[in-house]
């Protein structure tokens, strides 16, 4: 079952993904996936901020671990409807997510 | 001029065992990292992390995996060169590289690999007007000798493990050290996080939280910081700012070289060495890219392996080279010491 996520990246263009939700896989991974520029430096541990996301729809997502949110705390460009790419894990209910990549 | 077989850029674990493999052949090897120690991304991001796919370790920190790996090549002594930044390369008319450093430190070998994983760590910059021209001037990203803030003001930014280790360093040091972080809650080991507390109890310290520094001032050298609290901007008196906020690899000069790049990898022929497109150059581990390419520090290995077989053709292109077993073969180090298999007991039963 796949579920269709908007991406918008740094330059303002607007890509439509979609993404698995039976692969365990996070947005960081399926922007990757796409060649979309995002570095996911720790490779998704929370500890780098280069997947760093604006949600800029109204879904439920899990609240931020104590991981994501020190990691916030020391980025930058942070807003808040910040999150990390790596800690957004696809599932059926994120159909029709919306973000926009955070400056690097 | 530091002179050796293979010059390895990048001390992560693709680096350091390829130094395993080079020994083997008999070759010497040289690294160059521009990190203060040896382990890369596993000893700089992720030291206390367990690892799950290393062949035959179920499980292992990363730190722990960089001191086996350390432990695992002692016996062909590898030179270093660590905290350098190898900035530029220069192929001699005999084909050997002189690769120099930001510090202008000359290596010389007939090969080079290129190890560099996701490239140079470089400090996360915050976003503030005057920061480029106060770069050297009161504001550091690195605090290379701490006795240089001896008797000075000093303000640090950051909420992580070095913004609290340091912060813990410089209270003794400094005549006042300032520690400025977006949050109350700070992310570092139990250890710093109380000592820290203990130093603020003591008033050794001060510390400035839910904050964040927004300008700074001062023409020749920084004279102070604003930083925001409570609603208001505060201006605060400060000989230096120290922003920590961790270090982002960047390519960084590699990327000057000559070699092919794409999507910020350097391109190799996996169907042989490892070579890029400069003979004498090799990429391996994360930093290379080719098709099917997966960075995986196993694989790493794999690539570091063959590229010093086809190093050896290169350094010596007359000399028959087999492939020895170290089982068969033991270790001989460059340091006279020697391993090798017990021999087994032959003996009559009677």
């Amino acid at each position: 079952m796949d579920i269709k996520v908007t991406v918008i990246d740094r330059a303002g263009k607007t890509h439509q993904l979609q993404a698995p939700t039976d692969m365990a896989m996070n947005l960081m991974e399926v922007c990757k996936a796409y060649e979309l520029p995002v570095e996911g430096t720790c490779g998704g541990m929370a500890m780098c901020a280069s997947c760093q996301c604006y949600v800029l729809s109204d879904h439920p997502l899990a609240d931020k671990s104590p991981d994501e949110e020190a990691m916030l705390s020391e980025a930058f460009h942070v807003k808040e409807n910040s999150r990390l790419g790596c800690q957004i894990s696809i599932e059926k209910k994120l159909e029709g997510l919306k973000v926009e990549l955070a400056p690097e | 001029m530091i002179k050796t077989d293979i010059i390895i850029i990048g001390a992560g674990p693709t680096g350091l065992f390829a130094v395993f493999e080079a020994g083997l052949l008999k070759l010497k090897c040289h690294l160059i990292d521009s990190l203060p120690h040896p382990g890369g991304q596993c000893a700089e991001i992720y030291p206390k992390k367990p690892i799950y796919d290393i062949p035959s370790r179920p499980e292992i920190m990363a730190g722990d995996l960089v001191d086996r790996l350390m432990e695992q090549i002692q016996p062909f002594q590898p030179g270093f060169t660590l905290g350098e930044t190898a900035m530029e390369i220069q192929k001699l008319a005999n084909g050997s590289f002189v690769v120099t450093t930001d510090m202008g430190t000359s290596h010389h070998a007939p090969v080079v690999a290129i190890s560099g994983g996701l490239g140079n760590f470089e400090p996360r910059k915050p976003d503030l007007e005057n920061l480029a021209k106060l770069e050297g001037k009161g504001v550091d990203y690195i605090i290379r000798e701490p006795e240089k803030y001896r008797n000075k003001n000093v303000l640090i930014g950051g909420g992580g493990d070095s913004a609290l280790d340091w912060t813990i360093v410089l209270a003794e040091v400094a005549k006042s050290v300032t520690l400025v972080h977006r949050r109350n809650e700070f992310r570092g080991s139990l250890d710093s996080v109380e000592k820290v507390q203990a130093l603020k109890n003591q008033n050794k310290i001060q510390l400035i939280t839910p904050s964040e520094v927004i300008a700074l001032e001062g023409e020749n050298h920084l004279t102070s910081v604003t930083y925001s609290h409570k609603g208001s901007s505060v201006k605060h008196l400060t000989d230096y700012f120290i922003p920590l906020f961790g270090l982002t690899p960047k390519l960084g000069p590699i990327s000057d070289w000559g070699l092919e790049i794409e999507k910020n990898s350097i391109k190799v022929n996996n169907a042989l060495d490892y070579q890029t497109n400069i003979p004498g150059i090799y990429a391996i581990g994360d930093v290379n890219i080719y098709p099917g390419k997966l960075k995986l520090i196993l694989c790493g290995f794999h690539e570091a392996t063959l590229m010093c077989q086809s190093a050896f053709q290169r350094i010596y292109p007359e000399k028959r080279n087999i492939l020895k077993y170290t089982t068969v073969s033991g270790i001989t180090g460059f340091d006279g010491s020697r391993k090798e298999a017990q021999k087994s007991t032959i003996k009559t039963i009677e």
